[in-house]
């Protein structure tokens, strides 16, 4: 068997392929875009595609698993909100092939406008969650996530946090399982979720939580590792690997079953030592657990709640006052170096006029949100993807037309197409009057540059229909569209003014290429 | 075990750097993590790579002091790493200067004195002036190897070693400029 150095991501992709895969959909997201770029770029035996958002992808997956094939979603933190409705439901319906949830968490919100802990969901949705600790088992649990889908039918969701999918390490690469796409046999009583078929599948989920439980018992991605002293650490994800660094004479848990929770190995870890410390990012989710089980555990007394944890502050948690073994820090303070946007970047001469106008701008999510930072500081609210069009409808239904007249929503492309054009079609149902400004630089710059339904490629590098967004937003009733390049930064000027002082809703696209598409 | 600090700016390629590093590591039979910042920090963000190697890894990260060498190819962003350096570890500095916002749009002041405090207060250093080797080369975007070239001489890897190193991880036309780049920075 060869080895190679794989990223994080990258060990997911070949684990999928491994395990015979055969659909794999995406909407891009930091820590979690380079999954399905690698599995277009190096297993196109896989049907491998980015969905307009996380919902669409995952009810892909989803309508792949039950049609037989064995499908993979993957997604940030936060697009398992957007596709939290599937999973909810798809959850009763369970899977035919298997069916595999990428989760990416951000702990230290590296690339992301929150740090939730998405360990959550799996008991919210009631499904089972795998978590590994480095490149080299994600491969693996990617694998075993699919057996146990297909054994339990259940989704399985396998959660990864920035700094697995962004590290790399040694992985020996395996063969490729062929595994065959199954018949879909017709049960509505499975497949569709009607009340009367929902009931009881609801039962059924249960049990399987009941006979996963004992799975998670005896699985080996739980263990056990002794020790030397009569303190026991229980960890999970790239945590184990600090701890066992710092404190490596102690006993570990480490948990690799994040749900359900392994109860009996718990229970004889406590057995095994005197003291118990919990040490996971973000929320205490195995600590309180342990604790409901009537175990005496520490856990967010000392280890930090907010942001990711490093070597050096498990050290400082575990083994208390260690001495920093560093140079004196350089006396005078250091300029910041925020991100910035390119020189030449499309959106910085929108920003120079949205400035100047001194609008309030109900901003979204993509490279264009660095307007909110200086030289430009001309963004003013900003929430999720495709919330700034509601949003700005919001502040007109408080302040009325006037506050239109006043205030702009500020969109990307590809973010308006994920969850903006829904928005839209509200600002009109809703007789807004507002201006929409979509930032049409031809690609999903942020998360480093993929097509989308607006770019007439696909993921796996094929041709495809370019949605023409000014029909599309006068299908949905915006009769003023005006298309504009900012770099004209005067006539840019004038449209926006104009745009904004009319009673009607209105939709100006500023297009102009983002300056790192290549050819 | 060694640990190693990639530091720079977004864009200047700390990543493959790092990547010839762990592709030698790996053929010399060590155990490797390596960790490394993509998405927003990249849009001229301060960014670096973690890489470690040893018998056995298990941290991704390098923990604060514990750094063997810091490689950084802006003088400025070796000054935020400077708490992961072990205090008998080198820190190795291009001169290299790239304004950051506060400095463009005139808030601050880029510090003019960084080369003078690194060498009153950094036991181990090696601060280099990679101007003309990155003219010879004919491409500023080679400095990443220049640096590597640099840090080289203080790491086990044969010569041969670090040549299949990078024969493996960059595309073949651009060989022959990355060996002139790292050939380079051994000169120093
Ligand atoms: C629900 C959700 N999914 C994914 C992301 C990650 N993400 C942030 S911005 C962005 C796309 C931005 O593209 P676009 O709107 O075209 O703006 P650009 O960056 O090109 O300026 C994505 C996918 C996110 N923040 N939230
Ligand atoms: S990547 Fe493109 S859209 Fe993003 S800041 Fe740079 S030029 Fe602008």
């Amino acid at each position: 068997m060869s080895k190679k150095v794989l990223l994080g991501n990258e060990a997911i992709a070949r684990g999928a392929y491994e395990a015979g895969c055969h659909v794999a959909a995406a909407y891009p997201g930091t820590p979690s875009t380079e999954i399905l770029e690698t599995i277009a770029r190096d297993y196109r035996d896989i049907k491998s595609q980015w969905s307009p958002n996380e919902k669409v992808a995952l009810e892909v997956v989803a309508g792949a698993s039950i049609a037989g094939a064995r499908a993979l979603a993957a997604m940030k933190h936060v697009g398992l909100n957007v596709a939290a409705d599937p999973l909810f439901t798809f959850s009763y319906t369970g899977v035919n092939g298997g069916m595999v949830i990428i989760n990416a968490d951000d702990p230290g919100a590296w690339s992301s406008q929150n740090e939730q802990d998405n360990r959550h969901f799996a008991r919210a949705a009631k499904v089972p969650m795998i978590e590994p600790s480095g490149p080299a088992e994600a491969k693996e649990f990617v694998k075993l996530a699919f057996d146990i889908s297909e054994q339990f039918d259940r989704p399985v969701i396998v959660r990864i946090t920035t700094r697995i999918a962004h590290s790399q390490e040694i992985v020996e690469l395996g063969e490729k399982k062929d595994v065959p796409v199954r018949e879909f046999i017709r049960d509505p009583k499975k497949y569709v979720m009607i009340p009367a078929h929902a009931r009881p599948r609801h039962k059924f989920i249960e049990e399987q939580l009941v006979k996963l439980k004992e799975y998670s018992n005896k699985s080996d991605l739980n263990r056990i590792e002794k020790g030397t002293t009569r303190r026991g650490i229980i960890c999970n994800g790239v945590a184990y690997n600090y701890v066992k660094e710092v404190c490596p004479d102690d006993w570990v848990l480490k948990i690799g079953f994040i749900w359900p929770l392994p109860d009996d190995m718990i229970r004889e870890f406590a057995g095994l030592v005197d003291e118990i410390i919990v040490v996971e990012e973000l929320d205490p989710f195995i600590e309180e657990y342990v604790k409901a089980m009537g175990i005496k555990v520490r856990g967010k007394d000392i280890v930090p709640l907010l942001g990711e944890l490093t070597p050096e502050i498990v050290d400082e948690a575990l083994n208390k006052n260690r001495p920093l073994n560093s140079v004196p820090d350089y006396r005078n303070e250091i300029p910041g170096r925020p991100p910035q946007l390119c020189p030449g970047c499309p959106h910085a001469f929108v920003f120079e006029v949205l400035k100047k106008l001194d609008l309030h701008v109900n901003g979204d999510i993509g490279c264009y949100t660095l307007g909110v930072l200086p030289p430009y500081s001309a963004m003013h609210s900003q929430g999720c993807m495709g919330a700034s069009i509601g949003m700005n409808l919001g502040f007109e239904k408080a302040h009325g037309p006037e506050m239109a007249a006043k205030s702009i929503a500020v969109i990307g492309d590809s973010t308006f197409i994920h969850s903006g054009i829904t928005a839209l079609i509200d600002l009109v149902y809703n007789k807004g009057t507002g201006t929409v400004l979509i930032l049409d630089n031809r690609i999903t710059a942020m998360t480093g540059h993929q097509d989308n339904p607006s770019t007439g490629k696909t993921l796996m590098g094929e041709d495809a229909y370019e949605i023409d967004l000014e029909q599309l937003v006068r299908a949905v009733g915006v009769k003023r569209v005006i298309t504009v390049d900012p770099k004209n930064i005067e006539e840019f000027e004038k449209v926006v003014r104009e745009e904004i002082a009319v009673r009607e809703p209105s939709v100006i696209i500023s297009l102009r290429k983002c300056v790192l598409i290549k050819n | 075990m060694k640990n190693v600090i990639f530091a720079g700016v977004g864009g200047q390629g700390v990543i493959l750097a790092s990547k010839i590093l762990m592709e030698a590591a790996k053929n010399a039979g060590y155990g490797i993590k390596e960790s490394e910042v993509h998405g927003m920090a990249q849009r001229g963000g301060s960014v670096d790579c973690h890489v470690r190697y040893g018998e056995k890894v298990y941290s991704p990260l390098i923990g604060k002091g514990h750094a063997d060498y810091i490689v950084s190819l802006e003088i400025l962003e070796s000054m935020r790493k400077l708490d992961y350096l072990a205090l008998d570890g080198t820190l190795i500095v291009s001169i290299e200067q790239i304004n950051p916002a506060p400095v463009t749009v005139g808030t601050m002041k880029y510090p003019a004195d960084l080369e003078e405090w690194i060498k009153s207060n950094v036991k181990n250093y090696k601060i280099v002036n990679t101007e003309n080797a990155v003219k010879e080369v004919g491409s500023r975007k080679a400095m990443n190897i220049v640096m590597l070239g640099v840090l080289s001489k203080y790491l086990e890897f044969s010569m041969a070693e670090w040549e299949t190193a990078i024969k493996n991880t960059v595309k073949d036309k651009f060989f022959d400029m990355n060996m002139k780049a790292f050939n380079a920075g051994r000169a120093f």
